[in-house]
């Protein structure tokens, strides 16, 4: 290494400035390209379920139809069947995208995301008390599902608790009350009528059938609240994914921080799990693929949030059309895209030796 | 341009749950200066380092940066003053070089101000004095220990603080990588005035690159003070437990330590090592 004194005349401080803004610009490109690219995913997701089905919209009537025109039956069809349940899978796909690429930056774990760490065990838990035990259905039953995973993250983060929480010590704790929530789960589901088990059984596995406005609304409320808050408290992400100690040293608040992320990444994953159940693997798998698609580019955030956008909308129109004369529930599909992903990831970490 | 702010510690205990690692200890880093801390493993050097840059809360007594509680300032004001280097920092999967030292920036930014131009300039020079400029937009991970290391310390001088703490900045690095680093740190101090405290293993690097040498053990300071008056074969022995001679080194006049084990000696130990009859 030559002295800090040669390199430091202004005319290479110009010229390294000159490379980083051209290192940032390339990057800040990509990021929009990539951004770009998945919005355009989303768009064609959406406009495809608006007007493919039993029923076929030409795109034209479609775009009639939202602007105020079209008849009386396109009108039922676009507006009343299949824009609130596009609507829904859209903001459900964005919430577990975010939710899940918060967890796995700030824990430092691909296996984090609420699926694994007990989060939506705990709405599926709440979820079949409000069935079988109090009789709710509905609203009342989403809201006692948004609790569920609420009080679960919290007891996670309590009992992970030793002077500030660790992120393997936070998924440990995870999957052994998720595990411990799921077994409550199927006991109780054995317990019950079989009328009622079936009408939970399409809940849990995940599934956007025949929801309409009356779902969406308390979505909106809650993403519009919640999907900008959890960027406003990521911005400590950067510091730290570096390690406490470095986070600390650059003046982040360490545990503040990270109690904040971990409240705005769980209460999203329980509004999405509240809104269609629990849709499996979308908050795991989104954001290793936004990340792939965006390699060296941080926690990629919003790129995740559209990636799950897409993922929702396309597995939704998938469970809709791919079998005739059935209409899988969603999380079907995500489940059938996610597990093989999660037993590659253990392979490759078992191979490599990381653990994951 | 010396660095006017003091970091002191009055006073100060500290331990990890029940267990005291150091009570009623003192700390001046004088100003301007380097300030080696050595000493044998779990001797609290790390955790002295980690509580003077507040990442500790001590149990007793208080680190003083420019005379008020460290603790007590808001923690992004600290930042701007105080770097620290952690021994151990994660990096993220991915992550590339440009993006790690910009980082460094992150107490320089508050809720309204992103990126600008005086936060690439500072990543800039950062990157050219550590020579890693060249590496800019490649990922951390297929890097070699020294340039990742070049790396990490870009990071804490895109900080730009005055005062700046590293934890053992030179382990895993090969013998020549070591001196790259301490003599980027040397540079460091001599052009900008930095304060610094850095914790060392390797005594002879310690005497030569230290203004100020701490030694400690078992909690406390054994010795303190330039390492040519400090350093005899007699603090060796207390420090260490071990037996050596100590010569002055060709190469800088500072002491050089020759450790003595039990084999391969051909010449008796000189008269002043006081350990024939212990050890």
């Amino acid at each position: 290494m030559t002295g800090a004194a040669e390199h430091l005349s202004p005319a290479s401080l110009h010229t390294a400035v000159a490379r980083l803004v051209r290192v940032r610009r390339r990057g800040l490109a990509r990021r929009a390209a990539v951004g770009g690219i998945l919005l355009a995913v989303v768009l064609v997701a959406f406009a495809v379920s608006l007007s493919t089905g039993d029923f076929v919209v030409p795109l034209v009537d479609v775009l009639a139809t939202l602007t105020g025109g079209g008849d009386a039956g396109t009108r039922f069809v676009v507006l009343d069947l299949r824009l609130p349940r596009a609507l829904l899978a859209l903001l459900v796909g964005a919430c577990f995208g975010l939710s899940g690429a918060v967890f796995q930056a700030l824990l430092r774990n691909p296996l984090a995301s609420p699926d694994v760490i007990g989060v939506s065990s705990g709405a599926a838990a709440a979820a079949v008390l409000a069935t079988l035990v109090l009789g709710w259905s509905g609203l009342a039953l989403s809201a006692l599902a948004l609790l569920g995973a609420l009080l679960t993250g919290a007891a996670v983060y309590l009992l992970a608790w030793r002077k500030g929480v660790s992120g393997y010590r936070l998924v440990l704790v995870g999957i052994g009350i998720g595990t411990g929530l799921s077994s409550l789960v199927s006991y109780v589901m054995t317990r019950s009528e079989v009328t009622e088990a079936q009408g939970l059984f399409l809940w849990l596995t995940g599934s956007l059938n025949g929801r309409s406005w009356t779902h969406f609304w308390p979505l909106l409320g809650g993403a519009a609240l919640l999907l900008p808050l959890t960027l406003v408290a990521a911005r400590a992400l950067p510091a730290l994914q570096l390690g406490d100690e470095a986070a600390g040293g650059l003046g982040a608040r360490v545990e503040p921080g990270r109690l904040a992320m971990l409240a705005c990444a769980t209460a999203l994953a329980g509004l999405a799990t509240a809104a269609a159940g629990p849709v499996g693997f979308v908050a795991f798998v989104s954001p290793p693929i936004a990340r792939r698609l965006l390699p060296g580019h941080g926690a990629v955030l919003v790129p995740a949030a559209l990636t799950g956008a897409a993922l929702v909308l396309s597995a939704d129109y998938a469970a809709q059309h791919l079998l005739p004369g059935t209409q899988l529930p969603v999380g079907i599909v995500t489940s059938l895209v996610g597990a093989p992903y999660l037993l590659w990831l253990l392979a490759r970490a078992n191979r490599v030796g990381t653990g994951g | 341009m010396t660095s006017q702010h003091t970091l002191q510690a009055r006073d100060l205990a500290l331990g990890y749950g029940e267990r005291e690692i150091i009570s009623g200890l003192d700390v001046d880093l004088p100003p301007g200066r380097i300030t080696c801390v050595v000493g044998p493993n779990a001797c609290g050097k790390s955790t002295l380092l980690r509580s003077m840059a507040r990442l500790l809360v001590p149990s007793a007594g208080a680190v003083l940066l420019d005379g008020r509680s460290i603790q007590e300032l808001p923690t992004r004001q600290v930042a701007a003053v105080l770097g620290v280097l952690p021994q151990s920092p994660v990096a993220p999967e991915a992550i590339t070089v440009a993006d790690l030292v910009g980082r460094g920036r992150y107490p320089h930014q508050g809720w309204f101000r992103r990126w600008t131009a005086t936060d690439t300039e500072a990543v800039a020079a950062a990157m050219l004095a550590t020579d890693v400029l060249e590496l800019a937009d490649r990922p951390l991970d297929e890097l070699s220990g020294g340039q990742r290391q070049r790396v990490w310390i870009a990071m804490a001088l895109a900080q730009e603080t005055d005062v700046l703490l590293l934890d053992e900045p030179t382990t895993y690095l090969d013998i020549s990588h070591q001196l790259d680093v301490l003599d980027l740190l040397t540079d460091l101090n001599r052009q900008r005035g930095v304060t610094l405290a850095v914790v060392l293993h390797d005594l002879n690097l310690a005497c030569r690159y230290a203004d100020h040498l701490i030694a400690m053990k078992d909690g406390r300071i054994v010795a303190e003070g330039a390492p040519s008056a400090i350093v005899t074969e007699a603090l060796v022995h207390e420090v260490f437990g071990l037996r050596s001679a100590v010569v002055p080194d060709p190469a800088s006049a500072t002491p050089l330590i020759v450790p003595m084990g039990r084999h391969h000696i051909t010449a008796p130990p000189p008269d002043t090592a006081p350990t024939a009859a212990s050890s």
